[in-house]
């Protein structure tokens, strides 16, 4: 019974594809689709969901409340904002790159929806089972810098040329370490799919799991990997590109109506995908916290799971203020990259030393020290003093 | 060490998120159109007429001295004296406005109408949900939509209404006061004078 | 011959003459990312996943875009002023008839094509990245070292254009330095 509710998506496709209407040929077609289109939709949903939820926790974190009066509790102003968004009267500027300008959100949304294929939604439920899961991610989320560029030069203005500039120049710089802490991961597991990196992480010793955050190097790349996914989906605190003057919002100025509304469900879209593969990463995937918990279905847990990471987001956007673009790229460049080369060694120091409060201590120093080093290089040395004021007082 | 502000700062906002819920002082929003808040005794928003008693016409204080037309100074108040008179609070008969007409959308509510009345018969009211579709005649207020009973005034400022009427009522007290004055005053000549001796009157003028 | 053999040829072939032959330097830039991209799949086509994918991850990801950095830094954006067909045209067509012609002759005369037995049908499934990198780190480790030298030599070399130069002597440049540095975006 516990097994037909976790499997259940998996039967409920081979059944569909057991019917006798499909002709052999159309087969493989539809077992796309089946594995496809349920994607889309829960995950255009989620978006859905988390603009309401994203609005409402900021509200609350911000002492008022959210929207709150379509449906209840303002949970339908997912609704009231795609209409608005589908009705706008779509301007395109007159020098404008027709073309170009057309296909940046395009260009934009496939690499993004492309990302979900490798993601292990629960047992036996990945899309896509190839043997080199973690770099075709990472080569789509790639493929996505060339859709700001185009937004942004396609639209002729030099504020959104200015601005694209800089959201891929902060992008680029920081996949650096966002591929740099998955590389201790691949390491430690031995391999580039993610199914086998979720089941590297399926036992448990007694009722506590094993997953990779457990682990110095582990909960070290979690954190630089969550930063770097950050700056990735150009989110607070890194939405300089974005949100720098939010009358002049960078590199989708231009846009109106629908194109504009594609490029949030981008954006969005593009976290949930980066949030998934840091669950995958660190989190042990689909697999529970606790041994006893393991009667729940494998889907429930990712799921959950992704959504507490997209709370920790909407936390973090919420508290921290923006970063300037040179502290955003000395912070990339001088303390995540370092970091992330130096939890590397961590990782290999763990692989080869034996088990017990030996090598707990070894790599928590190895990754300890460093950080406090380079922390106290980034701050320059410069300490905080109380503000005073020679005559307000 | 780096990442301790970030700490703080998010425990902060965690607080701030889950007391938001359970605190009152975390979460201070008033929901407009159902929830108002109480409104304070010194606000004003554009004025009003008094009337005592029950009836508007009546019981109007205005006396259509006409000082507040001429000292509005974006010339609001537009005003037109009666032809008859009718008894004021303390009896005396005294002209009425038949027009009374301000113009709110004109009022820049400085209150010097108010501070200049000598009759106490325009204050300042609060109300500003006054939006109207039209956008001239509408706010346009006449006599009947400005006049307000003095119940209306002491409920929505209690310690000015309560002055207001002691200062009426001393005035009325001291009215009447000198009224009976007058009266036994009169009432003790005309009584001296049928009392008095017919001393001269009794004399006959002689006959030449 | 297949199908998607098909597909992916033509439109990777037109894209590299459009990316040859349009105005607008921003269009060919893109449009040699459609080249890139079935270059991609055409790897992915013959089961080479990482090369495929390290092909997305690396020209898409980094090439394509350095090339739109340059194209955008300089003042190629502008529509071209003189024509595009130089006067010396001829010579460049000799020389890439010349380039085809001896590529095309390596590549019938190879044996992946001479020999009988036509490509090896296992070899796919050899060709995991797990394989590949023991493969680079034992017998490839030669030439592995050189592309990390070249690139640390690559790294430096950037470092030191965008360096500001310092005057040794006045304070007033190192001043005026500073400042530049803060206010890089």
């Amino acid at each position: 019974m516990l097994d037909l509710c976790d499997q259940i998506f998996v039967l409920l496709k081979h059944w569909m594809l057991g019917w006798p209407i499909w002709p052999e040929s159309v087969k493989p077609l539809v077992s796309i689709l089946l594995s496809i289109v349920p994607i889309m939709l829960v995950f255009a949903g989620l978006f859905a969901i988390m603009t309401v939820l994203e609005r409402k926790g900021l509200g609350r974190i911000q002492n008022r409340y959210g929207p709150n009066r379509v449906g209840p509790y303002g949970f339908l102003q997912f609704a009231a904002d795609g209409i608005k968004a589908l009705t706008k009267e779509d301007v395109v500027p007159r020098a404008a790159d027709k073309v170009i300008h057309f296909l940046a959100p395009l260009v934009l949304i496939v690499p993004v929806f492309l990302a979900y294929s490798v993601l292990p939604f629960g047992r036996n439920m990945v899309p896509m089972d190839i043997d080199a899961g973690v770099l075709f991610f990472f080569a789509v989320g790639a493929a996505t810098e060339l859709a700001v560029f185009m937004a942004g030069w396609s639209s002729r203005n030099k504020y959104s040329l200015l601005g694209a500039m800089r959201a891929i120049a902060q992008m680029v710089s920081y996949e650096v370490p966002l591929i740099v802490s998955t590389i201790t991961v691949v390491m430690m597991v031995g391999s580039l799919s993610t199914v086998k990196i979720v089941e590297a992480q399926a036992d448990y010793s007694g009722q506590w799991p094993q997953w990779h955050l457990f682990t110095p190097w582990g909960f070290a790349g979690f954190v630089l990997f969550l930063i770097a996914a950050m700056a990735e989906s150009n989110r607070s605190p890194f939405d300089l590109p974005e949100g720098e003057s939010e009358i002049v919002a960078g590199y989708f100025l231009e846009y109106s109506g629908f194109k504009f509304a594609l490029f949030f469900l981008a954006e969005y879209l593009g976290m949930f995908a980066v949030s998934g593969m840091a669950v995958t990463l660190f989190l042990g995937g689909w697999t529970a916290p606790l041994a006893f918990l393991s009667w729940l279905p494998s889907w429930l847990w990712f799921f959950a799971k992704l959504m507490a990471l997209i709370f920790l987001f909407i936390w973090a956007r919420g508290t921290v203020p923006r970063m300037r673009m040179d502290q955003l790229m000395n912070f990339a460049w001088k303390f995540m990259l370092p970091m992330a080369l130096i939890n590397i060694l961590a990782a290999g120091l763990w692989h080869f030393l034996p088990a017990g409060m030996g090598r707990w201590m070894a790599c928590s120093a190895v990754i300890g020290i460093p950080y406090i080093l380079l922390g106290r290089g980034l701050v320059g040395g410069k300490q905080f003093a109380k503000r005073t004021y020679r005559f307000a007082e | 060490m780096l990442g301790e502000g970030i700490i703080k700062g998010l425990a902060e906002t965690a607080r701030n998120f889950v007391g938001s819920y359970v605190d009152e002082d975390r979460l201070t929003t008033v929901q407009y159109p159902e929830e108002r808040l109480p409104a304070q005794e010194a606000a004003r928003n554009f004025p009003f007429l008094l009337f005592d008693g029950n009836d508007p016409h009546a019981g109007l204080r205005c006396v259509a001295c006409q000082i507040c037309e001429r000292e509005c100074p974006p010339q609001c108040i537009y005003i037109e004296k009666s032809k008859d008179k009718k008894p004021d609070y303390v009896g005396k008969p005294q002209f009425y406005p038949a027009v009374f007409d301000i113009d709110i959308s004109v009022c820049m509510s400085c209150q010097i109408c108010v501070e200049v009345c000598p009759f106490e018969a325009i204050k300042m009211d609060t109300e500003f949900e006054l939006s109207n579709t039209d956008r001239f005649g509408g706010l346009l207020l006449d006599k009947h939509q400005l006049a307000k009973s003095n119940e209306y005034y002491h409920k929505i400022h209690p310690t000015e209404a309560a002055g207001v009427d002691s200062r009426l009522a001393a005035d009325k007290a001291k009215v009447e006061a000198k009224a009976r004055a007058d009266a036994e005053a009169k009432a003790r000549a005309a009584a001296a004078k049928a009392t008095a001796l017919p001393t001269l009157k009794a004399a006959p003028a002689p006959e030449a | 011959m297949t199908l998607p053999f098909a597909m992916i040829a033509v439109v990777t072939l037109s894209s590299a003459v459009a990316a040859m032959s349009l105005r607008n330097l921003v269009h060919c830039a893109l449009c040699l990312v459609g080249t890139f991209g079935g270059l991609a799949a055409l790897f992915l086509q013959l089961d080479a996943q990482f090369a495929g994918l390290a092909q997305v991850l690396v020209y898409v990801g980094a090439v394509a875009i350095l090339i739109v950095f340059a194209i955008l830094l300089t003042r190629g954006a502008e529509p071209a002023q003189q024509p595009i067909v130089a006067g010396s045209w001829f010579i460049g067509v000799a020389v890439a008839a010349l380039t085809f012609g001896s590529l095309v002759v390596t590549v019938i005369t190879s044996s992946a094509i001479t020999s009988p037995a036509g490509p090896k049908p296992d070899v796919a499934a050899d060709v995991t990245v797990k394989n590949i990198g023991a493969r680079l780190m034992t017998d490839y480790v030669l030439p592995l070292e050189v592309v990390a030298l070249l690139l640390t030599a690559a790294l430096i070399g950037a470092v030191i254009i965008a360096m500001p130069n310092e005057a040794p002597d006045s304070k007033l440049k190192a001043e005026s330095s500073k400042l530049k540095k803060s206010t890089n975006f």
